[in-house]
Parts: C-alpha cells; structure tokens; sequence
C-alpha cells in the first residue's frame, strides 16, 4: 500500500493544540492505574471528542462501597470457568464506572438499584450486600435473577439485575478476554474465501455453479 | 471580537466548490485534473482515512466498547464527524415534521462511513412520471448518464455481477465474495418465494483495479469506520487525494461557507463562508460556484444567498429551491436463526455490508403503492460492540441450550455458556424504497432561528403519504414471509402495525435525502437544467443530491458520482467555449 502523502501537509492553515497533548499526559497516567478505560485519545477523535473523553473522565460516580457491591455482582454475573475469567478479572466495574458517566441514564437505575439491593439484605440479613455471605448474596440474587419466577414484590429488583447483567455480559464479551472465550476470530486482514466446506457440509449447503464461477476466490495457503 | 473585517483570498480560482463529499469530491477530482484552479471549501476538519480510521481496532480500545455518542452516532468507532446533531449548529421543525437530519463535519463527509452499495438507476426511473403519473420525469434518461455509470465503475471500483435485469442495469464489475452462511439461508428462503437474491453491488475492491494497485480490500468488514488500505470508496481517500497531489486543489477545512455571492449582473462571483478555527470572515472568488454541501445544505445556501437580482434567493425564482425533499422509504426487522445456534467459529468479516440483496421484482399494476425497494440483509458472527449480549433473559428461556431448557435470565458459568451458544445466530433485513418527491415536503429558511455562525437555520416540513407508508407495510409482510421460510424468529420489529406506519422510519433517517435543488427542462418548475447548472445563473452549479428529481429504489451516491462528473465535464468544456 502506497501512503503518499498525506492530505494534511497539503491543507492551506492546520490548527495545532496543545490541549490535546496536556490530555494525553492526564489519560496515559489514568491508564496505568485503571486499566480497562483506555484513553481514547488518538488521531481517529476529534477535537471534540477528546475534550469530552477528558471531561467525563475527571469525574468519580460511584462511591467505594457501591463499586465493592458492583464487583461482587459482576463475578456473580460472569465468574471465572473453564474457558475464561471473571468480569474483575476482565475489569468490568471500569467499564461500568465509565459507561454511566458517559450515558447519564444509567446513573439512577443503577444507583437506587443498589440500594434498593442493600435495603432488603439490611432487613433480611442485617447486613447490606456486601458484607453479607455468599450464601446470603446468592439466596437474594436468586430472588431477582430470573424475571418469570421472581415475586412480583421483587419486580424493581429484577430490573435492577437485568441491567446489571446486561452491562457485566455486555462489557466482559467486549474485553480481550471476553472476545476470546467466545471465539470471535475476525477483525485481522483476511481473504473472504466462502464459507469453509466442514461447515457447508454440516448444514447440508453448497455454493452454486454460477456462484463458484462469478465469485471472488483465493488459493488457501 | 475586536474590529470586524471580511479577508478576501486573493487567489482567483476557475471553481469554488462547497462540500467535499461524494459530488464535490467528485467535481474537485475532475476539475483539477483537467488543470482548473480550484478551491474546496468544507466544514469540517480534514480527514485521511490512512491516518484517522478507527479500522481494526477492537472493542476493549474504546471505553463505551463502541456505543455511540453525539459526535459518533453510529458508534464509536465509525467513520463519520457528527450526524444527528451538530453542536452550535440547530435545525427546527414545522409543527409535526420529523425529519431527521444527518450532517458530516468532515473532509469525505458521509463518504467515509457509507454502506458503498453502488447501484445505477435504470431506464424507467428517469420516467417515473410516464409510468405511473406521480413526480416528474427527469430532464434526462439511462442513455445520457450511462457512459458516467461506466468511466465511475472503472475509476472508483465496484462488485457485482451483470444480470440483465432490465431496470437495475449491467456494470462494469469486479467479481462479487461468495454469500456467508446466513445470506445462503436467506437466498434459499426468499428464492423459493419469488424474492430474487443476487450478489450485492458495492463499491469494495476484491480485486485490484487493473490501473490502480495502491487501493487493497483486507476483508475486515468495517468499510463503516473509513479504510486505511482505501479498498473501498470514500471521497477523501479515492477523489480529493489524488486531486490534491494534481496541485490544482486548495482545500480549505472548517470553512462554513454564509452566502453564494453575486454581481451586479447576477452572475456568482464566489463564496463567503466563516472559518470555524479563528471566526473570522472570508471571501474566496470563482468563475463558477459549484454547491455539493448534501441536499439540504445547498438548499439552505442559495436561499441565503439573496440580492437584488435574486431576491427570493439565488437559482430560485421557480421557488422550487427547498421542495421536494425526499429521503428513501425504510422498515426492518430481524431475529434468530435457531438453525445457527452453537456454530463453528472461523473468520467470517467478509466485506463491509452484505454480500447479497435483493433488487425490486415487483409490477406496481399488482400492487396498492407505486414504486419499489430493495432488501438489504445481515446477521452472522459479528465483532461483539456494546449492547452484545443485552437481554438475555429473553433468549435462554425460550431455546433449549444444548438441549436443556433454562428458566430465562439467570448468572454465573451457565450464562456464559448462554452467550457462547446463540452468539452468530442473529439475520436481520430491511428495505429501502423510493417514495414520491412532493412539493409539500420541504425544507426552508426559518425566519426566527440563526446558528452560532449567525447564518439562518432550516426549518423542516415533511410527512409521510399513504404511498410511502403502504410499501412500510408490504415490506414488513415480505420480511416476516423470509424469516418463517428460513425457520427463524422474528424478536424485534415484528409487530408494527397501522398504528406506528409499519415501522417506517421517519423521514431523513435513512440519510438517501433529495430533491431540494432539482432539475428539469422548465425554468419556472426547476433550479437546474439538465447540466446540473441553474437555470436563473450560469455559473452556478449543484452536484448533490439536490439535483434529483426522484431517487429510486437505489441509494443514491453513485448517481451523485455519475451526475458530477457529467457536470463536471460540462464546465471544462463550456471554459474552453468561453461559455463560463
């Protein structure tokens, strides 16, 4: 591939900024510390985008306690098995703490949706969720977990979860290792070469005559 | 602000165009080539998809894992500046419009992010009018845009495959990627109801163009998020690149051009426009002015740009300039393909979109609606973004997992495995159809509302007819009669009925908008003539969708590409007659 050169050193007047490189400084340093958040800072944002990644960075949302409880929920959610880890190993809380700060709408469900979760442990168990035994946290999340058999009294609690798991599924199969346990094996340069023939063969399929003669083929290697 | 002055560029340029998308990029390309001075103002900032694509990067680089934002809203690692918002830069809607409105802020535009589905109108949607009454007839045919159709294939690259199909015209194509496994279980279902299925056309390289070996398709299918390896058209990579190195293109970004301006005599004289970097004003001369700002945007332009000789804006005394607004017709739904449950995994990206459609089969006489569209189709095991894996509780309940039935929702090892088991199992569909260009769907100044530029704002009117909303409704029939032949279920978009049109997208979303500047032989009931020229100044031009007199069933970009050119060409040829 031929780069040539670049439509920018042919632009009549370029803004350089140096608010953009202060940014980077303030995100690398976040980074080695959080890690799953990763500065999103490079030559593919816009101005715009950076000043706003930055701005919605500066902020902590979630208090210490209510991140403790959105751990143990996550490993809940996704713990560790035979073909991956679990959602803190993957560093799903991040992904949270960030994702209601850049999507505002979250921030009361997921809010009062823990409390409302520490209340009924308070009442139950005395305790509020993240201090009560495994036991005890999985015989609640039992109560919410499953949306047909839960007591209609629970109904808020069900939503809360539902969201919960929404975003824990959601962030630890966009994490590297969540891509990886579910085998997604795209997103290299390639050669589309049809479907591979154990497949076609499983579903009973083969391309057509036309299809095999019209279509785009390259040797296997 | 201290003192207010407007800077005049002193350059004099043969042609000032404004908008950098697929008809500027496409007039900048030929005119600088053909050794014309030009000036391209655009908007937004620059953009190299080489340098600022976000291709190849995985989900985990960006921290919402690709969701969208109002900067992104295709996601977060899409190839478009903006879209339904601009901040700083509003649009009003007349009472119960709801037309929506996407704006790239970029050098490319909206080329960079596009769907490349390349597709030529055919004979008989030249002469809607002739057929079925409605519209108007374009002031040209197949005959005249054809040899464009043919030089655009040969420059830019398509795929596809000639079929002989008599209004979706043969190319000149490379060859088409073999169908992924959904799309064979799509074929084999719509086929056997009478929905042809044949390779898509997109504009995607799979092969090398014989006289150009610097473009590549890696088969990522990210073609949304603009291509390093520029194996897929975009107007920054494929037309301004190559027109900047000719020496001929100044390209000047975030330049919000104001006003056409005039003579005396009514003639353009160039473009006054706001330099977004230090808000300052200025001027730049042409011996013509050619506008490819999108349909709406040009429209706003001229009737911003009034004088006394164009009172009622310029190339608007037919007071067409705004009318006839029209986007494509849209519906969708999509499902599970129960057959693709727990799948082998291997590559399946393929190219950017999908590698088969289906074109309009249908005789309107037979039918309640005029017009036709075409189905898109995908679904496949796609690079998992943000909202992968949402709702859950509605999938494990109702399908057994390898052979077990669950109670729905649920945590832990067997949610995991959940997840692995109906991953790559989704197939969705939509169309895309023509509806009719009417002078009541509009768009036009708002005589209350200014951007922060100061430069007035438009205001929009539209509304679906019974016509539009009747092809909604056939086209969800169609969908659903799919999905059951293919033994997949439907789990959204499956129950719209007369009472949301049938899950027809509004107006705009479809981002295919036209007809705001259009054409005709008749000065009082056109803005252009067939030149894509204005009938009320000579030197003034627009080559953007603006121009159409209707739009087909066929996305629009490759007769914007054909119309420009063509355009263009007119303007090198009427220089050298001293015509211009």
């Amino acid at each position: 591939m031929d780069r040539r050169k670049s439509i920018k050193a042919l632009l009549i007047g370029t803004a350089a900024s140096g608010v953009f490189v202060e940014a980077c400084k303030t995100a690398d340093k976040k980074v080695t510390d959080a890690s799953t958040v990763s500065p999103f800072l490079g030559e593919d944002r816009m101005q715009e985008e950076k000043d706003n990644y930055t701005k919605v960075t500066a902020t902590t949302f979630f208090t210490e306690h209510e991140m403790k409880t959105i751990a143990l929920l996550s490993d809940i959610i996704i713990p560790k098995d035979a073909i991956s880890g679990s959602a803190t190993e993957a560093k799903v809380p991040d992904f949270i703490e960030f994702i209601v700060k850049d999507m505002p709408s979250n921030q009361t469900p997921l809010r009062g949706g823990l409390r409302w979760l520490d209340m009924q442990c308070l009442h139950r168990y005395n305790h509020s969720f993240k201090d009560c035994t495994q036991q005890q946290q999985l015989e609640i999340v039992n109560e919410i977990a499953y949306p047909k058999k839960a007591k209609p009294e629970m109904a808020q609690g069900v939503a809360f979860f539902n969201k919960m798991r929404d975003l824990v599924v959601t962030g630890f199969y966009t994490s590297e290792m969540g891509v990886k346990d579910l085998g997604y094996m795209g997103n290299v340069p390639n050669q589309w070469n049809g479907v591979p023939d154990d497949v076609l063969k499983q579903y009973g399929l083969s391309y057509t005559e036309k299809e095999l003669k019209e279509c785009v083929s390259f040797d296997k290697a | 602000m201290g003192d207010m002055q407007i800077k005049m560029q002193p350059k004099q340029y043969d042609a000032v165009i404004v908008g950098s998308g697929a008809g500027g990029g496409m007039a900048a390309y030929v005119l600088a080539n053909a050794g014309l001075k030009v000036c391209l103002l655009e908007a937004g900032p620059n953009y190299d998809p080489a340098i600022h694509s976000a291709q190849l990067k995985n989900p985990w680089e960006s921290p919402r894992r690709g969701a969208s934002t109002k900067f992104r809203p295709f996601g977060d690692f899409d190839g478009c500046y903006w879209g339904w918002s601009v901040d700083g830069e509003p649009y009003t809607h007349a009472e119960g419009d709801k037309w929506e409105w996407w704006r790239a802020r970029m050098v490319g535009g909206r080329t960079n992010h596009w769907g490349r589905i390349s597709l030529r109108f055919g004979p008989r949607d030249f002469k809607r009018k002739s057929i079925d009454g409605l519209g108007d007839d374009w002031p040209i045919g197949y005959e005249d845009i054809k040899p464009y159709y043919d030089k655009i294939d040969q420059l830019i690259g398509v795929f596809g495959t000639n079929e002989g199909l008599p209004n979706d015209p043969d190319g000149i194509f490379l060859p088409p990627p073999k169908p992924r496994l959904h799309e064979m279980f799509v074929k084999k279902a719509a086929t056997g109801m009478g929905v042809p299925v044949i390779p898509s056309r997109l504009s995607i390289l799979t092969k090398q163009l014989p006289n150009n070996k610097d473009r590549n398709c890696i088969f990522c299918g990210q073609c949304g998020r603009s291509c390093k390896y520029y194996g897929d058209f975009s107007s920054s990579s494929v037309l301004i690149k190559p027109a900047a190195l000719t020496g001929n293109l100044d390209l000047i970004t975030n330049a919000m051009a104001r006003e056409v301006l005039t003579n005396k005599d009514g003639l353009a004289t160039g473009v006054s426009y706001v330099d977004k970097n230090d808000l300052q004003e200025y001027q730049v001369n042409g011996r013509v002015v050619i506008l490819a700002a999108s349909a709406c945007e040009s429209a706003r332009l001229l009737l911003n740009s009034k004088s006394q000789r164009h009172p009622n804006g310029l190339a608007n005394s037919s007071n067409v300039v705004g009318k006839y607004l029209h986007d494509s017709t849209g519906a969708a739904l999509g499902g599970v393909l129960p057959e693709l449950f727990d799948r082998k995994r291997y590559n399946e990206d393929g190219v950017g979109g999908m590698h088969v459609y289906s074109p309009w089969w249908l005789d309107n006489k037979k039918l309640d609606f005029p017009r036709g569209y075409h189905i898109e189709y995908w679904g496949g095991m796609q690079q998992p973004a943000y909202g992968f894996g949402f709702g859950m509780e509605g999938m494990n309940g109702k399908y057994a997992v390898h052979g077990k039935t669950k109670e729905a929702g649920g945590y832990g090892a067997s949610l995991k495995e959940d997840v692995r088991f109906f991953y790559g199992a989704s197939v969705g569909m939509a169309g895309r159809g023509e509806g009719i260009a009417r002078a009541d769907n509009l768009c036009e100044i708002d005589p209350n509302v200014v951007d922060k530029y100061g430069i007035p704002v438009l205001r929009f009117n539209t509304k679906w007819s019974d016509y539009e909303i009747k092809q909604a409704k056939h086209m969800k029939e169609t969908f659903k009669e799919i999905m059951h032949n293919m033994g997949a279920v439907i789990t959204w978009g499956g129950d719209d009925n007369e009472k949301n049109n049938y899950g027809l997208a509004n107006p705009g979303n479809i981002i295919h908008e036209a007809g705001t500047v259009r054409m005709g032989n008749d000065p009082k009931t056109s803005a252009l003539n067939k030149w894509s020229q204005a009938h009320d100044c000579k030197n003034v031009f627009c080559v953007d969708g603006g121009q159409f007199v209707s739009q087909a069933d066929k996305n629009i970009t490759w007769t914007i590409l054909a119309l420009s050119m063509r355009a263009s060409e007119y303007i090198v040829d009427e220089m050298k007659k001293q015509n211009l």
